[in-house]
This record gives structure tokens, sequence and C-alpha cells, in this order.
């Protein structure tokens, strides 16, 4: 099987009426480093994930995986949401729905699910309501059923927007321990101490255009755009 | 009288179960895909809720009667002929509510679905599996509209004696006669049969909101 990645996006525009969200964004993602997507509310990092994970198409522009995706076999690629979707079964059954929409065989399905679900701390809670759990779990459950499916690439749109600290802290363990487990991490934030905590490395997007890319440290330390350098002022007004 | 209570419980149940079982792929299916002159069916669905019941009467005795294109099956005055007016009656109202409440499920979950590339008729049976018991009220919208109705089981049933009367259909007849008694306690069963349906689907789908969420 060929490699997913890299992913080339090429002047992707997305236009709604007259508003423009995004505005010729042109990158090429790499496998390896964990990809922080960082701006303010609006700036188009949900859009721009939804865009390279398929789920909109840009107005104009290009999205291109290096392996590009058959249409009808199981998908290389997962998304986490900043509101998980669950549906009304148990969370084990939750992670076996994505498995089994993936096409992985019943008994393998079952082991596969159990150990994600394992993963992140919720074996016990395995057959509970995946709905009746609270926000923190529901999220944990997300990334149980995304990691599951072994993607080549998991995006998260804002994943702990939700979520209390603590709450917080679990999920970005378990996006560190899927990271490790081989997938490239997409991620978009508005936190900057999560960007730091995560990410090698940062892409800034301002009102719909690209305006910077750059390793994590030197991103903080000097940013070379003056919109950067007034998001991270701004974001931490004591620094 | 027994007899009559009975009649009338299965052919609105079975009409029920027939337009339910057409009712729900209509409306997941009207949900979720998109194909030129959607939004017009969408229209029609909700118009064709307030279908009168003798009009549909009128049109289904026209096609059983001996003269009519399936006048030849013998049905015209038979329980099944009411059975079958009560399920075109009460298709559009199923159709339409469960269409409105797959797409409101839709709406919430496509993003998730199509991410794990779940689309089309799987996306759909998805849906309607988990909102099951929102569709409760769906259908219970068409029983109440089928055990309801009397002018189109009178039309196709013909109120014969101990053949096709039905509650609703003794209920006209006995007040035209001026037996008043006999037409109000049966009103009184027939009020009571559906509340306690109605009481039964709202205790099942109760249950399920605390199990499930």
């Amino acid at each position: 099987m060929s490699a997913l990645l890299p992913l080339r996006l090429s002047e992707v525009t997305v236009a709604a009426g007259d508003r423009t969200i995004l505005d010729r964004v042109s990158a090429k993602i790499e496998a390896g480093p964990r990809t922080m997507i960082l701006g303010a509310n609006g700036a188009g990092k949900s859009v721009l994930m939804r865009v390279c994970h398929g789920l909109l198409a840009p107005t104009s522009g290009k999205v291109e995986w290096h392996a590009a995706e058959v249409s009808g076999a199981p998908r290389r690629q997962a998304m986490v949401f900043q509101r998980p979707v669950m549906l009304r079964r148990s969370a084990l059954a939750n992670v076996a729905y994505a498995l089994k929409a993936a096409h992985v065989a019943g008994r393998e399905r079952a082991r596969r699910a159990a150990e994600a679900l394992e993963h992140v701390g919720l074996a016990d809670l395995a057959e509970h309501p995946a709905r009746m759990l609270s926000g923190g779990e529901q999220q944990r459950l997300a990334l149980a059923r995304a990691w599951a499916l072994r993607p080549d690439v998991l995006f998260l749109d804002e994943p702990t927007a939700n979520l209390d600290p603590s709450a917080t802290k679990e999920v970005e363990a378990i996006i560190i321990a899927i990271h490790a487990a081989g997938a490239k991490i997409v991620m978009s934030t508005h936190n900057l101490g999560q960007a730091r905590r995560l990410g090698d490395e940062v892409l800034f997007l301002h009102q719909g255009r690209l305006v910077e890319r750059a390793p994590v440290a030197t991103f903080f330390k000097l940013p070379a755009s003056a919109e950067a350098g007034a998001f991270i002022k701004g974001e931490l007004p004591w620094a | 009288m027994i007899e009559i209570v009975a009649l009338s419980l299965k052919v609105s149940l079975s009409a029920v179960l027939f337009a339910t079982l057409l009712a729900l792929p209509i409306g997941a299916a009207v949900a979720v895909a998109r194909f030129p002159g959607r939004h017009a069916l969408v229209v029609l669905l909700n118009a064709l809720m307030g279908l009168p019941p003798v009009v549909v009467g009128l049109v289904v005795y026209l096609l059983l009667s001996r003269a009519g294109p399936l006048g030849q099956y013998g049905l015209l005055f038979t329980p099944p002929a009411m059975v079958i007016a009560q399920t075109l009656l009460i298709l559009p109202i199923i159709s339409a509510l469960a269409r409105q409440a797959v797409e409101d499920a839709w709406i919430e979950y496509q993003d998730q679905l199509r991410s794990l590339g779940v689309s089309g008729i799987p996306a759909a049976l998805t849906l309607l599996w988990d909102i099951r018991y929102s569709l409760l009220t769906a259908i219970l919208a068409g029983l109440g509209r089928a055990s309801a109705e009397v002018g189109a089981v009178m039309i196709v049933g013909g109120n014969i004696d101990g053949v096709t009367r039905v509650m609703t259909t003794t209920i006209a007849l006995e007040t035209s006669k001026g037996d008043l008694p006999l037409a109000l306690s049966l009103g009184i069963v027939l009020i009571l049969l559906v509340l306690l349906l109605n009481a039964a689907a709202f205790i099942v789908k109760e249950a399920a909101q605390r199990r499930y969420g």
C-alpha cells in the first residue's frame, strides 16, 4: 500500500456567498511531525480540516493525497470533532461500528474495539451507553474510535475546547500516544499552551489565509508575521 | 361489540404496520438523498398529511371496484380493502414525520458518518436505528389518524354488519339511528384504546431515553 501522505493543498479557497473562509491556502503536509493549525476563532481552522478530510469540497483549488482515496475502500484517515457524536449504543459498540464501516472482520473487530477502549482508559465503561458518558469520557471514546481504525492521519478539530483541565490532560496524553503508535497528527487549536505542548510545527491561519508556518519553538519565540505576533501577545497578555 | 373493537384494532394496526414498513425507507431516503425535485417532494409529503379520508376512500373504491384496475381481486367491502385505504391515508403522515426526524439526526451525524466512510443506504439505516424511539411518535401519529377516521373505511368497507363494521362506522351509524348511549360508549372505548396505546409507547420511549440518552 503506497503512503497516504504527503497531502498537498494548492490554492485551496472556500467561499460562502461573498464571504471568503479560506483564501488560497497552499501547503504540503508531510508524514511525521505533529502539526498544529493555530488561529483565532473564525480564522478558518475547522474549515481547513474539513476540506483536508474530504467533508467539504473547496470552492476552488486542489486537495491531493499522495495515494488517492478509493471510493468504497476503508478510509485511511480519521477525524475527531470538537463535539463528539455518539450513536445510541454502548461505548464498545460505537467503536465496533466504526471498525465495521472500515470492513474489519467480526472477531478482529471485537478485539480491536476492546483494545482501543483499554488504551483510553474506558475498558470499565465498555458496556455503558455512549451518550450517557461525561463530555471528557465521550471525547476519549471518540479518540478510541479513531485510534481503533489505525489511521495514517488523524485530524483533531479543537478536541479539548469543551473540556475541563483534567479531561484536557487525558485527551492530550492520548493524542501523544496515537502519534507514537504511528499516526500523523493534524490538530486545530486556539490554545497556545496546547499548541506548545503537543505541536512540532505550527500552521498559523489568519482570516482564512495561511500566514505563517514554522517549527513550534521558532513560532513562539520569533513569529515572522505581525499577525502571529499579535495573536501570541493577545493570547498571553502577561508574556 | 367485542368483534367490532377487535376488527377496528386489526385493521388500524395492520395499516400502521404496512405504512411504517413503507414510510420509514421513504422518509429516510428523502432526508438523506439529494436529488432534483427533493424540495417539491418534501412539500408534497407534508401536504398529503392532511389528505381527507373520504378522498382516499373514494380513490381506493375506484381502484378496487369491479370495473376498476384491481377489481378482479374482489377486495371491495372486505377488511383488506380497509387496510389498503388506511395504509394510503397514513403513509404520508409517517413518511413526513420520519423525514423530519431523520433529517434532524442527519444534520447532527453527517460529518461523523462521512468521516467513517458511511453514506447512502447504510447511513440511512444507522440513522433510523439510532432514532428508533423518536420514530415511535411518527408511528403513533399514523395510528391516531387510522383509528379515528371514518370516511375511508366507510366507503371501501361499506359498514357491513359482522364483516366490515368497525368502531367509527358504528358510531356514525348508531348516532344517525338515534342510539346515542351505544354510540357514546363506543366512542369512549375508542378513546381509551388510543390512550392506552399512546401510554405504552410513551413508557417505552421514556425508558429508552433514560437507557441510551
